[in-house]
């Protein structure tokens, strides 16, 4: 292929495409499509207890509620009762068990959602049922072998002779346990699905999800249908987050079901109550390290074993592990490294896809181990990162990740070495300390922590994409591919390559609903790869149109096609001829040549085996660095972060205004994480009590500090990715460690030199302050 | 049929034109009207329970007072951001309402605040961004009326009722800054005759209660005192309704109906404050906004509180007696109002008695409301006011709340400290004492033997720490999902502790010493 004589919005920070009806509030989401004439709406009755015998549903209560229509239990689903994505172990409604507190256990269709709503709230009276013991305990379920699917296994030894023994060998070790919660998605678009018969037998559903191709083949495997006959449309989402990867499946089931049983259109729109007490969320860890280093730090043995709550079923589970599996090197070479990941089965909501999906939950362990081995050996925990970091020669030893994957493109060393520089690293932590020494009751912390992460699906036939490229004759683009728009700017940004491609400006080119009539077998808009797989895939089917359309034009002009270039809405000729974009297109059409193409996308190189957990399962590794500095009250635990430093590596960036807005929001959201955003559940019940905005508390304007300094690393991808960029979506989440650790670096301040605050996550000012207490006594 | 039962249609102006619903449920919410009758879909419902902010609107009317009141005013009128969400329709009668569809003509120039949004990429998923816009147009306005510019801390401040989760907010503060210049702004809401037209049905209403009937729920919205007393007497089981930022919740979470509402927000005479016998007296209408920046006028110490006492939108529609008369045992005013020692009045049809707020509280979710009573105001005693510097003879007040999140959070603990010193250095004693504390019990509740540990004594770190311990026989606090029983415990000694520091008379602390939200990170311009 030649050449791309192009030039285009490709890098320039464009807002997003969206972005005029966004402010206007013309941007329309499911709820805000226009209903169609008889429109009828779902509500969803919900198990009462946490684990049950199913014994029966009084139906005829349901139905003699005003404005009920109809009641859908298990028995309604023709087909197979389960919407799981990888185990069929997810009913739809719950059937013969009742396996969580919240579970769907029937679905009542009525005239309006609040006559729905309010005969669903029925459910603790019409469901019969014998309570059976709960499980909520991660560790306890774990002990008695309970687990969503069989423990996984990755050990490696660069010496050949195995951790137990690098262990026994090593200078100093440490060892302990840590507690990590999870985290509610809290897309501000709450789930939803809008279904409609159509004429021909069909099914339309509009959905947000981030897996239309899964919805349209889990409703027809419900309705025991063809898939060629549900449609699954998404325009965009009011966020997704991973929320609406795999747990949108339930709602679109049950809209498809009730819509197809009463051929009516029936609209799914859960409060967001019921939405939270339903679907799972970001998985809480519980962790067992034990870990051998030597006087600088150096890791020459790390066990772990990492139990993740899957909740009742195994949703996305496995590969959530997998992931957390290969992120627990985070940015170090770990030469011996033995690591168990088990999944115990709970009677809880089942927890699946959130941002970074495993990968921080298993770099965080090893970023407070490494916080740990800094505070015994009572040096600054950068010197610790710095001394173990992988090495930057592609062939040497230390390159090998535990998994096999050679680190080929490390820029964490520069990367960090940059940021220290820019963070005034150095000056502040000693400015901190002689704050510290002055200050009875605030103290403050400090911390700078490293993201590298692997970009690809751990799977590799996920790693595929197609989209379509129509011009039409007066020269504008439309464009279609597979992937969502959950307000990461995917839409924008293939855009911006196909524009870039055919040399026009960004006007010229509209994308569409995702839609799974146009392109098929689309995989899920998830693991950061939206632009990376679309954007190929339309750069694909735009470059098919540019050629044939320069092989055209170079047959008049006499010349080489490739010698064609496309820029600012013309063809130019090497002779200095041109011609504008919408009259070569004119032309094509009357010459009878396709202007409209398809593009496919599949990652090259990648490997994978699932039984050694062995390969090459990412293209490429994203890296990013941040310090952050924090206040904290030793009173009350109370604290507030004061400045931020990111530093991000998106290759060559595509837009780096969205890029940037990537970067802070997972920056905050993962500070959410790791500090306010607590998840409760009833010890006795097991009833989520945190299932609203009102009691899970996510960040808000005001946590943001003013002191907030994000820049992209100067860098470029080595890989051919699209325009040579990265995936931004989940690596900057991670970035929030650096906020957790300055608050355990804040408490370490409260104690001894070289005390471990025993602070597990979230840090909630209770959490700190039983720290603070700690490192007191 | 008694005056205020003659039915007659509800009013208020929408999108410039005058709407009348001569019929409908009063339970309908704002929002649902939006966008189930009115297929106005730009407000969006992200949590229905006044939390997220995504369903944030501008309610304007008459400005009736101007004075202490934190609204907008622009043209006469008084503009308020509310949640849309827990808003019941009628409330609107004689109002005004704008949703975001209102901020720029179809094909027309953006507002600034949009404009702003769109130029520093303010929005990702979008579905928060009416919310956000709302609540910068309301700010746009203030700031371009005054030709003032907000601070940074001040955008964030306004902007804290409304959750996003996409972008970490930096390009939304942004966009706050950015769409008031340093030359200044001029005014964009289009409010052009909406003063004319709320005039005129204030004069078609003259002064007459809204009655608006249905079968359940029976609305009535009284415009004085005197019908509110009898409306109250005659239907005694009817919700008294002020800002229902709670009771909006037993509708849309809970699904109850609600045996017919009584709303007080309309009658003028209860939206007044006024200073009359040494005491402060807030009428049971005055929205929480108004109400706490009248009292952070006389307390300065009780800024704080008032900016982490729910979110801009729920202070502007609730109302401090609201809070006070909902009794939650984690109410923030209740800890507060106690330890200024304030006083309720209450009024059953002609009859009107007043209490100590601190004996309103009987039991969890109980008082001494008789029924057919209702509260029409609270008076708090200006002798409390700060007198001296702290550790000086005097009186010395602190609020303070603990929460997992500093803005828009439901306490743990709730707790408020009027102390007056007598004498100085060691001959300081504690003349006088009160300590209350909301999340310790059933009900919001004085210390008592927390503050006979005090009382008279010296103010020294051993009276402290036998303060401390009197704790204990003055609490025994649960554990639920805000914070366990030993964090409760453990955090009320922690604000003793600070209440020592801030005003023993050796040595006080100065509040950047303890408070966090006193320091601010040193600026790194070099770094930028």
């Amino acid at each position: 292929m030649g050449a791309v004589h192009t030039t285009g919005p490709v890098g320039q920070s464009l807002p997003h495409e969206s972005a005029l009806g966004h402010v206007t509030g013309r941007s329309a989401y499911v709820d805000d499509l226009p209903e169609l004439q008889g429109t009828l709406h779902a509500a969803l009755g919900l198990s009462p207890v946490a684990h049950g015998r199913l014994l029966g549903i009084d139906v005829a209560a349901l139905k003699a509620q005003p404005g009920v229509v109809a009641v859908f239990t298990a028995e309604d689903i023709p087909g197979p009762n389960d919407c799981g994505p990888i185990v069929h172990d997810d009913p739809i409604l719950a059937q013969g068990e009742l396996r969580y507190l919240g579970q769907p256990v029937f679905a009542v269709v009525a005239q309006t959602r609040d006559a729905a709503r309010r005969a669903a709230a029925l459910a603790a009276k019409v469901i019969q049922h014998e309570p059976l013991p709960a499980r909520f305990s991660l560790r306890e379920a774990h002990a008695s072998g309970e687990h969503v699917v069989p423990p996984m296994r990755l050990a490696r030894s660069a010496s050949g002779a195995g951790v137990a023994s690098a262990m026994a060998q090593a200078p100093h070790r440490l060892s302990g346990q840590f507690s990590l919660g999870g985290q509610e998605q809290f897309y501000l678009e709450g789930q939803i699905s809008y279904a409609a018969p159509q004429d021909d037998g069909g099914l339309k559903i509009w959905c947000s999800t981030q897996h239309p191709s899964e919805m349209q083949a889990l409703v027809a495997h419900a309705l025991a249908w063809p898939q060629h006959q549900v449609q699954v449309e998404c325009r965009r989402m009011g966020g997704g987050f991973g929320g609406k990867e795999s747990q949108s499946a339930l709602f679109a089931c049950v809209a498809g079901l009730a819509a197809a049983r009463l051929r009516r259109p029936v609209k799914l729109r859960p409060d967001r109550d019921d939405d939270m007490l339903i679907t799972g969320r970001r998985h809480g860890f519980e962790f067992d390290w034990a870990v051998g280093f030597d006087d600088a730090g150096r890791l020459l043995a790390l066990d772990v074993t990492l139990l993740g709550h899957a909740g009742h079923s195994a949703d996305l589970s496995p590969p959530v592990m997998t992931r957390a599996l290969c992120h627990i090197d985070n940015a170090y070479w770990l030469p011996e490294v033995s690591l168990l990941g088990a999944l115990p089965r709970t009677h809880t909501q089942s927890n699946t896809a959130f941002r970074g999906f495993g990968g921080p939950q298993g770099a965080l362990i090893t970023e407070v181990i490494i916080d740990h081995i800094a505070r015994h050996l009572q040096i600054d925990p950068l010197a610790v990162r710095q001394a173990n970091w992988y090495g930057q020669d592609g062939d040497g030893e230390r390159n090998t990740t535990p998994y096999g994957q050679k680190v080929v493109d490390n820029v964490m060393p520069a990367l960090a070495a940059e940021l220290v520089e820019q963070a005034r690293y150095t000056q502040r932590r000693a400015d901190i300390a002689t704050f510290n020494a002055h200050s009875p009751v605030l103290k403050k912390g400090l911390a700078l922590t490293p993201v590298k992460f692997g970009i690809s699906f751990n799977v590799n036939h996920f790693n595929q994409a197609g989209a379509l490229v129509h011009v039409y004759t007066d020269g504008t683009v439309l464009v279609n591919h597979g992937g969502c728009e959950m307000g990461q700017g995917l839409h924008t940004k293939v855009a911006q390559v196909v524009a870039h491609e055919l040399g026009l400006e960004l006007t010229q080119v509209r994308i569409t609903a995702t839609d799974t009539s146009k392109v098929a077998n689309t995989s899920a808009t998830a693991a950061s790869t939206g632009a990376d797989l679309n954007g190929k895939a339309a750069q694909d089917a735009a470059r098919k149109i540019r050629e044939r359309l320069a092989a055209l034009v170079a047959t008049g002009w006499g010349c080489a096609a490739a010698d064609i270039a496309f820029r600012q809405g013309q063809l130019h000729g090497p002779r200095g001829q041109s011609l504008s974009f919408k009259d070569a297109v004119g032309q094509a059409y009357l010459a009878r040549v396709q202007l409209w193409a398809d593009g496919f996308y599949a990652t090259p190189g990648l490997h994978w085996d699932r039984q050694t957990l062995n390969g090459r399962p990412f293209y490429y590794f994203a890296y990013g660095a941040a310090v952050s500095e924090v206040l904290l009250d030793t009173l009350t635990g109370e604290w507030k972060l004061l400045r931020a430093d990111l530093l991000h590596d998106v290759g060559q960036s595509l837009n780096p205004a969205l890029d940037i807005g990537q970067i802070e929001g997972a920056f905050v959201q993962g500070m959410g994480w790791l500090t306010t955003e607590e998840l409760v559940w009833h010890p006795q019940t097991g009833k989520l009590l945190t299932h609203a905005p009102s009691t899970y508390k996510i960040p808000t304007a005001n946590d943001v500090p003013e002191a907030l300094h994000t820049r992209l690393f100067a860098n470029r991808n080595v890989e051919d990715t699209i325009h040579r960029s990265k995936a931004v979506g989940e690596p900057p989440l991670l970035l929030a460690f650096s906020v957790f650790l300055a608050l355990r670096d804040a408490v370490a301040a409260c104690g001894a030199p070289g005390c471990q605050p025993p602070l597990s996550a979230p840090a909630t000012p209770e959490a700190l302050l039983r720290a603070i207490h700690a490192v007191q006594a | 049929m008694a005056p205020h039962d003659t039915p007659r249609p509800l009013r208020f102006v929408f999108r410039g034109q005058v709407v009348e619903i001569p019929r409908g449920n009063p339970q309908q919410t704002v929002l649902q009207w939006l966008r189930e009758d009115q297929h106005a879909c730009g407000t969006k419902e992200g949590c229905a329970e006044g939390d997220c902010g995504a369903c944030t609107v501008i309610v304007a009317e008459l400005a009736d007072d101007a004075e202490g009141s934190a609204a907008v005013h622009a043209d006469g009128l008084a503009l308020r951001t509310v949640n849309a969400c827990i808003r019941f329709l009628p409330t609107l009668d004689g109002k005004a309402l704008l949703t975001v569809e209102d901020l720029s003509p179809p094909d027309g120039p953006l507002h600034p605040a949009q404009e702003a949004l769109v130029r520093c990429h303010g929005s990702q998923c979008g579905f928060c961004t009416p919310g956000f816009t709302m609540t910068l147009a309301a700010l746009h306005e203030h700031h371009a009326r005054a030709g003032t510019q907000p601070s940074r801390a001040a955008v964030s401040e306004a902007l804290s009722g409304n959750l996003c989760r996409c972008t970490g907010y930096r390009p939304i503060v942004d966009a706050g800054l950015q769409m008031l210049p340093a030359g200044g702004s001029a005014p964009a809401l289009p409010l052009q005759g909406v003063r004319e037209q709320l005039q005129s049905l204030h004069k078609l209403h003259s002064g007459h209660t809204l009655h608006w009937p249905h079968s359940d729920t029976p609305f009535w919205a009284p415009r004085s005192e005197d019908d509110l007393a009898a409306l109250r007497l005659a239907h005694p089981d009817a919700r008294l309704v002020a800002g229902a930022t709670d009771v909006g919740l037993w509708v849309t979470k809970q699904m109850r109906t609600l045996p017919g509402m009584i709303w007080l927000g309309d009658v003028a005479s209860l939206r007044q404050m006024q200073e009359r016998e040494g005491s402060l007296l807030i009428g049971a209408g005055v929205p929480l906004e108004d109400a706490w920046q009248a009292l952070a006028r006389h307390w300065p110490t009780l800024a704080e509180m008032g900016q982490r006492f729910a979110g801009p939108p729920v202070r502007h529609a609730g109302t401090l007696v609201g809070n006070l008369a909902n009794g939650s045992p984690i109410g923030d005013a209740a800890p507060v109002l106690i330890a200024l020692g304030a006083r309720l009045h209450l009024r059953r049809g002609e009859e009107q008695r007043s209490l100590l707020l601190q004996d309103f509280y009987l039991d969890y979710m109980k008082n001494q409301l008789q029924r057919g009573e209702f509260i029409t105001g609270v008076s708090v005693p200006l002798d409390t006011r700060a007198s001296a510097p702290p550790g000086q003879p005097g009186w010395q007040v602190q609020a303070h709340k603990l929460s997992k999140r500093w803005d828009c959070d439901i306490s743990a603990v709730s707790a408020s400290f009027a102390l007056r010193l007598d004498g100085s250095g060691d001959e300081a004693r504690i003349a006088d004492v009160r300590l209350a504390f909301g999340g310790m019990a059933g009900v919001v509740k004085r210390a008592a033997h927390t503050e006979a540990a005090l009382r008279g004594q010296a103010w020294t770190e051993a009276t402290l720490k036998a303060a401390q311990a009197a704790l204990t026989q003055d609490f025994s606090p649960l554990t639920d999902l805000r914070a366990s029983r030993d964090y409760r415990q453990q955090g009320c000694a922690a604000l003793l502790q600070r209440l020592w520091l801030a005003t023993r008379p050796t040595n006080p602390l100065p509040a950047s010493a303890w408070r966090i939200n006193a320091v601010t990170a040193h600026r790194t311009e070099e770094a930028l």
